[in-house]
């Protein structure tokens, strides 16, 4: 940043204010930052830091009346966007500076194919349509790497993965040439693997195209490989801002470094050879039938799951990592009986396949399961009491009252959660202390046997930090047997004292996990590794594109 | 030793929309939150809380329609002893008289024997009950409002009943039917007819249908396929043509008239509430249900019926509403209530019969009019209640 006239944009005391009823809330206090041509800057930050409010003021997105922006200015190639009317941020918008958003399941509009909703832009603001539009789509989708890109483009976004919908949406955004492009979490709701192939995609596209990238993300991992200036929010400000380097050598403010040591440690339950199985099963299955005509007739299968044979010993962890998709999720809920299978499951010594829902009942005291979803695994209607009693309810109904109160408070207790807090309801609570209330139902029957289907993913990496340690914690304090599903290879490190590695149903690797971790055997296992640990992409057909 | 992990970096910031969490005093008695921000909303709505106010006490007031509009009196003191004439059946020996039929207290004869012997009669403000005929109407029946009549209308009443003049006359307020009855009494009466059977209609078909849409959204497959096969069969059925033909084989009394009602009207919530059972027994919370053991009706009641039931509230006060009109429409067709129960649509078809007596006709109109104003001034704030942006924004 020389000179001024190479700073392509330019914020200054930038705040944004919403009004909730009668109260007002500063989201966003005086931030300020410039992004000069070609550059790439990172907002980083945990969920609420404001760093997403502040990438949708530039393009002025927000719910106008309801925010407003108390002070500041956003100089964007000389022009002041935030007092522009309407129908002139509009020829920014598209055009000037682009957006790619999170989700690419819902950024795109499932009724139009891929070629109608880039050909939208263009004829939006170019106005070219008919063949010369058609071949710019081709060659926007060459450019992000979608092979074969005649073909694709009468195809509907479901028919495409969700990291060649995250590369449609990247060519929406390049459609126009902008100049500075808004990538609001563009990889958080992918796998590993494909985040690297999209990290490494539009840093080619940053080169080759000389724009400027504004990348909002709360992933320091990524940052690191991206960027070249980081400013770090935290409760709306801008707490450092720095070159990349320098933010990771030599970290000044106390929350950065916290965000920094965030890493959870590795220290796994220790190899139980000696300890009795606590969940066996043998050759697995979870088909769902593909059924086709008149007749409903059975033409193949959806092998979910497809011949998986684990046996998980008594105060181990086993962790089961795969990409979306290879069935992690579903041989979970198929060893707690959940959805049903084939195959036999050896439970604490007893046979449960094929029990009926009343006779499996007596087991699920023993078993339990925590979900990803903090916001949508607690029912919003009941109080805290309410929810972590209810299994007691069913498995103690003579309990007295004192008896489960008690019990109630332990669990909280255990879980780091104050008691009195129980009869508030899940909407008063953060995301963390949720997972923390999802814990306390699992455990408060004390159990032997808990899966944990990718606990962390929805969270903050410091809350992240401190629910691995509490898993680990309530595993030595109570001698439980886990089952971890993630796709986050770094979590699953830090708990796993065996890997079973998953793709398309099957088990490709398995082992102990430091084994495994060191000295990975199959390509994919190394693939994924790469993309995890380092973001490195993975030559073509190793992994899912 | 968990202390230590949190007070790192200590995620206990409880964002809380709600601002000031006030602890809640009672154990379970009190509203949650939700309810109470809902509550709030509801009052937001100016017109809606009104209107909630006023329905109710018009329904309250309907509800001692006894006390108000009534041909006995409601206290008689004879002889040192009470009596409650509007609740008990006394004869008319009781006070003196020769037959041992009930008392007609409307009787001069039966009146003068009370006063003379020192007696006292407290009666209601209206001394006709909806099947009270006046038997001193100065003009045919229909009678107009005794307030719009002329003195030359009332002469022949006034001369034999040795009054004044026509404001000594018992009013008629509203002036009265083709048979002679007081229109305010049967207004007030019909009032309470049409409110309690569209409320027992709309609860008991509510029941019924959020019962058949639960079961259908939640167990889904096959029972929801012939669930809702059945359905589109049953409410293809002309339900008008079946009502006019079961109405004139059974005698069509309140609860005939409920019971064939309701055979078409629980449908219309069952859609509703299956598609809501569907949406939610795939939440999280509902699995972590089932991974706890919890039975499925127990799910289906803790779980998913509040969810179904906002909808469900939100469409309650237009079923009122519509089972009035449907009553109303019937009595109307003279289809519906036994002759001679006061009845909203009978009234109406009586000013439709009598257009030289306009009271007969206004008085439907404006009762009806403004009973369905009402209960959809309701449903607007209802629904409004229950709208989650405006709960959650």
């Amino acid at each position: 940043m020389d000179a001024t006239s190479a700073k392509l944009l330019s914020v200054r005391e930038l705040s944004v204010a919403f009004r909730q009823g009668e109260r007002e809330m500063l989201a966003v206090d005086r931030v300020s930052f410039d992004i000069a041509k070609g550059e790439t800057v990172a907002l980083v930050g945990e969920s609420g830091s404001g760093k997403s409010v502040t990438a949708l003021s530039i393009l002025k997105l927000l719910p106008y009346p309801a925010a407003r922006h108390p002070s500041g200015t956003i100089h964007f190639k000389g022009q002041e966007l935030l007092s522009l009317p309407e129908h002139e941020i509009r020829h920014v918008r598209g055009n000037d500076i682009t957006i790619i958003f999170q989700e690419p399941m819902t950024s795109l509009n499932p009724l139009h194919t891929i070629e109608k909703q880039i050909g939208e832009i263009l004829e939006l603001h170019r106005g070219i349509r008919g063949a010369a539009a058609r071949a710019r789509i081709v060659e926007l989708l060459t450019q992000v790497g979608i092979p074969d890109a005649e073909s694709r483009l009468s195809s509907y976004p479901h028919q495409l993965s969700g990291g060649q919908r995250q590369r449609v949406m990247i060519a929406m955004a390049l459609a126009n040439e902008p100049d500075l492009l808004i990538a609001d979490e563009p990889t958080t709701a992918l796998d590993v693997t494909v985040q690297a192939q999209i990290l490494k995609l539009l840093k080619d596209l940053q080169t080759r195209l000389g724009m400027s990238l504004l990348f909002i993300t709360h992933d320091l991992g990524i940052v690191r490989k991206i960027a070249d200036t980081v400013c770090v929010m935290s409760k709306g400000k801008i707490v450092e801002q720095d070159a990349v380097e320098r933010v990771y050598t030599a970290p000044q403010h106390p929350y950065t470094k916290a965000l920094l040591a965030a890493e959870p440690k590795a220290d796994p339950a220790p190899l139980q050879p000696d300890a009795p199985l606590v969940v066996e099963t043998r050759d697995l299955r979870v088909w769902f039938p593909i059924r086709r005509g008149v007749l409903r007739k059975t033409v193949g299968h959806i092998k979910a799951v497809d011949g998986v044979s684990v046996g998980v010993r008594k105060g181990e962890t086993l962790g089961v990592v795969g990409e979306s998709g290879s069935g992690k999720t579903t041989l979970g809920l198929a060893i707690l009986r959940l959805i049903s299978s084939d195959g036999p499951i050896v439970f604490l010594g007893n046979s449960i396949q094929g029990l009926k829902f009343k006779s499996m009942r007596p087991f699920r005291r023993d078993m339990q399961i925590v979900f990803q979803d903090p916001y949508g695994s607690l029912s919003p209607r009941m109080s805290i009491a309410d929810i972590i009693e209810e299994g007691l309810w069913v498995h103690h109904p003579n309990m007295p009252r004192e008896e489960r109160e008690e019990r109630v408070v332990r669990a909280l207790t255990d879980v780091g959660l104050d008691p009195e807090m129980r009869i508030r309801y899940p909407h008063e609570f953060s995301g963390g202390q949720r997972q923390r209330i999802a814990v306390a139902r699992a455990i408060v029957l004390e159990p032997t046997f808990v899966v944990l289907d990718e606990p962390t993913s929805a969270l903050d990496m410091l809350i992240q930090t401190q629910i691995v340690e509490l898993l680990r914690e309530l595993q030595k304090r109570r001698n439980l047997t886990y089952l971890f599903i993630s796709h986050d290879l770094k979590v699953v490190a830090a708990l796993a004292s065996r890997l079973i590695v998953m793709r398309n149903g099957r088990v490709v690797e398995e082992g102990p996990a430091a084994q495994v971790f060191a000295n990975p055997q199959s390509d994919y296992t190394r693939a994924l590794f790469a993309a995890a640990f380092n973001l490195e992409t993975a030559p073509e057909g190793v992994v899912a594109q | 030793m968990d202390a230590q992990v949190t007070a790192k970096t200590p995620d206990t910031t409880t964002v809380s929309p709600v601002g000031l969490v006030v602890p809640p005093e009672g154990h379970r008695v009190d509203l949650s939150p939700i309810a109470r921000r809902r509550w709030e909303n509801f009052k937001a709505n100016r017109r809606g809380y009104w209107s909630f106010w006023i329905f109710l006490v018009l329904f309250v007031v309907s509800l001692l329609a006894e006390f108000i509009a009534n041909d006995k009196p409601l206290y008689i003191s004879f002889e040192g002893k009470s009596y409650f004439p509007a609740f008990v059946t006394y004869s008319e020996t009781t006070f003196g008289g020769e037959f041992e039929t009930a008392a007609d207290y409307r009787d001069p004869y039966l009146q003068k024997l009370i006063v003379e012997k020192g007696g006292r009669m407290i009666w209601a403000p209206i001394r006709y009950s909806y099947d009270t005929h006046n038997l001193d109407l100065p003009t045919p029946a229909p009678s107009k409002p005794t307030w719009m009549l002329t003195e030359k209308e009332c002469q022949a009443v006034v001369e034999r009943k040795k009054l004044s003049g026509c404001r000594d006359l018992e009013y008629n307020w509203l002036g009265t039917d083709d048979q002679g009855r007081d229109i305010v009494a049967r207004m007030i009466y019909g009032f309470r007819t049409s409110v309690l059977f569209g409320l027992i209609l709309t609860i008991v078909s509510s029941v019924i249908g959020v019962a058949a849409g639960a079961v259908q959204g939640y167990f889904g497959g096959w029972t929801d396929l012939l669930f809702q096969r059945f359905i589109e069969i049953w409410t293809s059925v002309p339900s008008l043509y079946l009502l006019l033909i079961i109405s004139s084989v059974l005698v069509p009394g309140f609860f005939v008239l409920l019971g064939i009602l309701l055979l078409f009207s629980w449908v219309s919530l069952v859609g509703l509430v299956r598609a809501e059972f569907l949406r939610g027994r795939n939440f999280e919370y509902i699995q972590a249900a089932r991974a706890l053991g919890v039975s499925n009706v127990v799910i289906m009641f803790r779980h998913l019926l509040p969810n179904a039931m906002v909808a469900t509230m939100t469409f309650l006060p237009f079923i009122v509403s519509s089972s009035v009109m449907m009553l109303t429409a019937l009595d109307f067709l003279g289809f519906g209530l036994p002759p001679g129960s006061p009845s909203l649509g009978e009234l109406l078809s009586q000013g439709k019969a009598n257009v030289q007596a306009p009271w007969l006709g206004l008085t439907a109109f404006f009762t009806v009019a403004v009973m369905l104003s009402l209960l959809i001034f309701i449903g607007e704030a209802v629904r409004d209640a229950f709208d989650p942006r405006k709960t959650f924004g």
